[in-house]
């Protein structure tokens, strides 16, 4: 099913959120959750600024030589037997991999998690190919089943509790109903162990990808992700150009960071480096393994004010502590990535036409900035949007002239206590047409103000 | 010694008693406020919706009217972290500009920064009465780097009992135009930070930003809870 777009419809979005009780506790209860555990999980960590000033230099690294490193990886996988594949956008990224899957007959695909594919909308463009296409992850599985896309780049069903999962299991798969977790993860690991064995190929993302070596690095829990790329005879790979490191040497600073950022784990159950096909006598691997390269807008992000984006590794601690975030959920903002990372990447992808109503969704508190593991200057980036904003005119008519008007009267105290006593005088008016959810809040201007108390 | 006060455009227009006890607190402590009677407002409102312009002439009003030698204080963190860390970021391609918004951020001192590493006010024995418990702005917190002042003023305070709240910095939804621009989701944020006071059992709750305090007030005001809100200023300045 394909998703469309609603960034523009955010603060619509956010207030039908607002209102979902469940949707609420649930986020509350999983942020609350992933913040201690972060903060357990780095408390032994010795030195944990010099290890993010180390990750942030690599990822800076990378990205002021992005072309190279990703020349060097293309080649170094093409040397360790996989076929690299180049796409600058969505639609080409797409038509690659059903082309790949069509030309060997696949019919039944199971995937990793990967939120450049829901970024790019494969799914979609595979089953209208006549593929069958199962999420293996068990929080991708479920709102799959359900119909939606995920609403955390890391934890894609944290907006769901478990009694809603076990109805879901309950009606969709016909088992009896349980809202007991390790009964639904036996359930779908049931369901998805059929599905593994049975399947024509498998596709990936990655968390990383080694340039030296041409190796993919994948992050996961479940297991899932080795699955996908061991069982299936064909292994396709999906990755933005970003996700380069150097070497492969530079991982084990990010194999401390990542999981302890978003999940607060030391490391995740499972660390697969994937370098090329299987080779003779090799126990396990895909006998055939492609790698989609998609730009889709990052070169020229690159080329732009706002690269240090381009920084981030995906790791989701922004949102657990983005009190916007934590508040409305992942899907108010109404595209594949949501919170700080998110609406900053959603408006340099998408363009500030479809998105401009994300650069206000955010108090610019700077909880994200404080956990980012690779210091992406997150306020810095959303504050230069919101100046791009106003720049090509999407900030709307009135608060065009407020500010206008703003900055005459901050210029010129006579303006600046006028507007003072007028305020005073015609608060109740002002109220009015404030509305009781703005100016209601706010208190009435004092009668004598400070300027004039003071000798 | 001479300091320049700096009333910030919220607390002149809404909270002046704020800045009366910011006065009152001063000169107990041998500062004597001089209030430029020009000053308007330090343009944070305008830099963080993005208009750079409006935001550049408040600015450069402010230096204006802030220039010399003299230490500015101000019962605001966010103002303060606003010279002292954004005018460089508007002026960085007007280096005389640059300069003087560099000098003036070297100058300011939010008022507990203050009260704390100039004026010893927490060795002078204020008192206070009842039970405080405080929220930790956002950019006074983050930005300005200021975590232990108030609360080392705050626990010296005798007769008072001061009770941390859970999750004290984390955003109470003010966000300056954020409040006017996603109004359902400020009230909702100041509703979980007014179930954090609650949790307190304080009976009063301050800070250092009025504007946080005004969304605070509101939200305490809805919910019927008893809590009294006040600017730091005037809880300190009450036990002098």
């Amino acid at each position: 099913m394909t998703h469309e777009q609603t960034s523009l419809a955010f603060r619509e979005n956010s207030v039908r959120a607002l209102k979902d009780s469940a949707l609420r506790a649930a986020m509350k209860q999983a942020a609350d959750t992933f913040g201690t555990k972060r903060a357990d999980a780095f408390a032994p960590v010795a030195d944990l600024e010099g290890l993010r000033d180390r990750a942030s230099a690599i990822r800076e690294e990378v990205l002021a030589n992005l072309p190279m490193y990703v020349d060097r990886f293309a080649a170094a996988a093409n040397r360790a037997g996989a076929v690299v594949h180049r796409a600058n956008d969505a639609a080409t990224a797409r038509e690659i991999i059903r082309k790949i899957l069509a030309d060997r007959g696949a019919r039944l695909i199971v995937k990793g998690k990967s939120m450049v594919s829901e970024e790019v909308d494969l799914n979609s463009h595979l089953e209208a190919a006549g593929m069958e296409v199962v999420e293996t992850d068990l929080g991708e599985y479920i709102i799959q089943m359900e119909g939606e896309t995920p609403s955390h780049i890391i934890v894609p069903a944290i907006h769901k509790n478990r009694r809603q999962v076990g109805k879901l299991f309950a009606d969709r798969l016909g088992v009896p109903y349980s809202d007991d977790p390790q009964v639904l993860t036996k359930i779908a690991r049931t369901a998805l162990r059929e599905k593994f064995l049975s399947a024509d190929a498998g596709i990936s993302g990655a968390n990383f990808a080694a340039a030296d070596t041409g190796s993919l690095v994948l992050f996961t829990n479940e297991g899932n992700g080795r699955m996908v790329t061991t069982v299936p005879p064909l292994h396709v790979a999906i990755l933005s150009i970003e996700k380069m490191l150097p070497s492969l040497a530079d991982l084990p600073a990010f194999i401390r960071l990542l999981p302890r950022s978003a999940t607060g784990q030391p490391i995740t159950s499972y660390v697969s480096v994937v370098t090329g096909p299987r080779k003779t006598g090799d126990a396990t691997g895909a006998k055939e393994l492609h790698i989609v390269l998609l730009d889709n807008g990052r070169t020229e992000i690159l080329a732009g004010e706002s690269r240090d984006i381009l920084k981030c590794i995906r790791c989701g601690a922004c949102m657990n502590v983005c009190p916007v975030y934590r508040t409305v959920g992942g899907h108010s903002y109404g595209w594949t990535y949501p919170g700080p990372m998110g609406l900053i990447l959603t408006t340099l992808l998408t363009g500030m036409a479809k998105s401009h109503p994300l650069v206000d969704a955010s108090t610019v508190c700077g909880a994200c900035v404080e956990v980012c593991p690779v210091r992406v200057p997150l306020v810095d980036l959303i504050l230069q949007l919101r100046r791009r904003k106003v720049r090509e005119g999407f900030s709307d008519p009135a608060t065009m002239r407020g500010m206008a008007l703003f900055g005459k009267a901050a210029a010129s105290p006579a303006l600046f206590a006028l507007g003072q006593r007028l305020a005073a005088a015609f608060w109740p008016v002002i109220r009015a047409l404030g509305g009781k959810d703005v100016a209601g809040r706010m208190p009435a201007p004092a009668k004598t103000p400070l300027r004039r108390r003071l000798p | 010694m001479n300091v320049l006060l700096f009333g910030t455009c919220l607390v002149d227009t809404f909270f002046p008693e704020a800045g009366e006890a910011t006065v009152r607190l001063l000169r107990r402590f041998g500062a004597e406020p001089v209030f430029p009677k020009g000053q308007t407002c330090c343009g944070q409102p305008a830099f963080n919706a993005g208009f750079d312009a409006a935001a550049r002439a408040a600015a450069e009003h402010f230096l204006w009217e802030f220039d010399g030698n003299m230490p500015i204080v101000t019962p605001s963190g966010s103002c303060a972290a606003m010279v002292k860390h954004h005018y460089p970021q508007l002026f960085r391609d007007d280096p005389k500009r640059l300069a003087k918004a560099k000098r003036a951020g070297e100058r300011i001192y939010e008022l507990t920064q203050f009260l704390v590493h100039v004026a010893k006010a927490h060795e002078a024995g204020l008192r206070g009465k009842g039970t405080v418990t405080y929220h930790a702005s956002c950019h006074l917190t983050r930005t300005l780097g200021v975590r232990e002042e108030p609360m080392t003023l705050l626990s010296s305070l005798k007769g008072a009992t001061f009770l941390p709240m859970p999750d004290a910095a984390r955003c109470c939804g003010f966000g300056g135009t954020f409040m006017a621009k996603l109004p359902e989701i400020s009230i909702a944020l100041a509703d979980e930070k007014a179930a954090s006071i609650e949790a307190t059992g304080a009976d009063t709750v301050t800070g250092c930003d009025s504007g946080c305090l005004m969304n605070i007030a509101d939200a305490v005001r809805r919910r019927g809870m008893k809590v009294r809100v006040a600017h730091i200023a005037q809880l300190l300045a009450e036990g002098l």
